[in-house]
């Protein structure tokens, strides 16, 4: 079983590369059972939605 | 013989010149910096004889060329300042495991993410803006630097290797802790807060 700290590090790689088969697996098993992690894979993916939708590169034509 | 491509003219490319510089400030965190890219990119593409050829709209045209010279600042500037290099460094990256995880392993958070209260209506707030421009501000310059070419340029990772000449395995490190701290500061300054109707 992954650790907390491998999960977060997954999760982020996650957002950079596409993930291996076996990690998705493995990523998969954890986040099942830990609400912490899942709430972070959420929020790294608010985060990346966030910075897609900064303000400053608003385009007003 | 086909008619020359219309060279933009001074007037339409100042047009553009608030958009532009808002966009490197975004990129570079420094107004100067951010004025020199912006006036350079008007200067090239007042001198460019044949790039805008009304393919892509001017504004898209700009941005592009922008793109180009915010990468070059980074790339000098990392030059002078490389960096910290994680891959390799075990001390660092032991010290850095231990101020957020616990366990003899490491393996558990000290602070663990806790759920947020729906963030996608946050993304309509200034207050929510105000937050997340002082937390990315707070990330070390090089590390700002790294996650705004991949965040808001949208450069893949090893379109920024290439660019900073850092390694793979580096920048995913540099990304990562990036992203921690962001998600820590806006926990704690946004989500953690109570709404102050806006
Ligand atoms: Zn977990």
């Amino acid at each position: 079983m992954l650790s907390c700290r491998e999960v977060s590090e997954l999760v982020s790689q996650s957002l950079d590369r596409r993930l291996g088969l076996v990690e998705r697996w493995r990523l998969h098993m954890h986040l099942r059972v830990c609400d912490a992690c899942r709430n972070f894979r959420r929020q790294m993916a608010f985060l990346r939605k966030a910075a897609r939708n900064h303000p400053a590169l608003k385009r007003k034509d | 013989m086909d008619p020359l491509p219309a060279s933009p003219l001074p007037n339409e490319l100042e047009a553009h010149r608030a958009y532009l510089y808002r966009y490197a400030l975004l990129q570079l965190r420094d107004a100067d910096g951010a004025e020199d890219v912006v006036q350079e990119t008007l200067l090239s593409a007042i001198q460019s004889k044949s790039g805008f050829a009304g393919r892509s709209s001017l504004k898209t045209w700009l941005t592009g060329i922008l793109k180009h010279k915010i990468t070059d600042l980074v790339r000098r500037r990392f030059r002078e300042a490389p960096p910290p290099a994680y891959d390799g460094d075990e001390d660092e990256a032991r010290e850095y495991a231990e101020q957020h995880f616990e366990g003899s392993r490491r393996s558990h958070w000290l602070n663990a993410p806790r759920a947020w209260e729906d963030p996608e209506q946050a993304l309509a707030q200034k207050r929510f803006w105000t937050a997340f421009e002082a937390c990315v501000g707070r990330l070390p310059e090089q590390t700002a630097r790294v996650f705004s070419m991949r965040e808001f340029m949208g450069l893949s990772t090893d379109e920024i290797c290439k660019e900073l000449g850092i390694s793979a395995t580096n920048c995913w490190v540099v990304l990562y802790r990036a992203r921690m701290a962001l998600r820590e500061c806006l926990e704690l300054n946004f989500f953690g807060q109570p709404a102050a109707g806006d």
